[in-house]
């Protein structure tokens, strides 16, 4: 039947520019959670979900920004999972994200690295999408779902945060 | 600063002997270097961020892929 034709075509497509795409999302995650191995089990479960949910995407708009979405909707959905765990489980109630990563490997953290896991999550993903994944601020913007203003300040707001705590870690 | 507003109004305020001196063109370090961030060293966290970034990129993807990858080579098979 021609339609399944296409349908395997598409799917094809589909799965040929995720592969493609599976590096990039990497290299965000790693700078999102500063731990290689769970960037990778982030990566793998976000490709899981965006090749289950592949009819819902639109031909011919960005692939990288709708994964680089799911990606980071994931991750954020960890985090407050592992926050709600800390608090129900003891007193600890400070922690935030930045913890486990440190917890884990810190050791192999640089300065840089180390920087970027001090800003906020917000902040963190912002600077990351549009100082090095390539994103435009619109890109950006839409894949954190917030308003074209919102994310040109709280990319500018990263860039003054990390260049004071650079500054200060090297002093 | 006041050298700068100043030179707004050259004519009006300033001798001409002093704006010849200056060139408005060439605007002096003291005045440029006040309230500004230190590019040089931002540019570096920057380009390493970049960097950081594409090194990741560089990698082969490692071994706990192959059962995400081999699901998506299905597609081709199918």
């Amino acid at each position: 039947m021609p339609e399944r034709h296409q349908h395997h075509g598409q799917d094809r497509d589909f799965s040929a520019e995720l592969v493609r795409i599976l590096p990039h999302l990497r290299a965000f995650a790693r700078g999102l959670c500063g731990s290689a191995d769970l960037a990778d089990d982030l990566v793998q479960e976000a490709a899981s979900k965006a090749w289950a949910a592949r009819n819902r995407f639109e031909p011919g708009t960005s692939l990288k920004a709708w994964t680089f979405t799911i990606l980071r909707n994931h991750f954020l959905n960890e985090i407050r999972k592992y926050r709600r765990e800390i608090n129900l489980g003891d007193d600890t109630t400070h922690l935030n994200l930045a913890e486990r990563p440190k917890q884990e490997d810190q050791l192999h953290l640089n300065d840089l690295e180390l920087a970027l896991q001090k800003l906020p999550d917000d902040r963190r993903e912002a600077l990351l999408l549009v100082g090095a994944s390539g994103f435009s601020y619109e890109e950006a913007a839409e894949v954190c779902g917030v308003a074209l203003g919102t994310m040109k300040s709280r990319v500018s707001r990263a860039r003054v945060a990390l260049a004071d705590i650079m500054r200060t870690s090297q002093q | 600063m006041k050298t700068a507003e100043l030179q707004v109004f050259p004519g009006k305020f300033m001798e001409p002997r002093l704006s010849h001196r200056e060139d408005p063109k060439q605007p002096k370090p003291a005045t440029r270097a006040k309230g500004r961030k230190p590019v040089g060293r931002d540019q570096k966290w920057a380009a390493d961020l970049r960097d950081m970034y594409k090194s990741v990129l560089d990698e082969p993807l490692p071994d706990s892929f192959t059962d995400l990858l081999r699901k998506l080579d299905q597609a081709d098979d199918a």
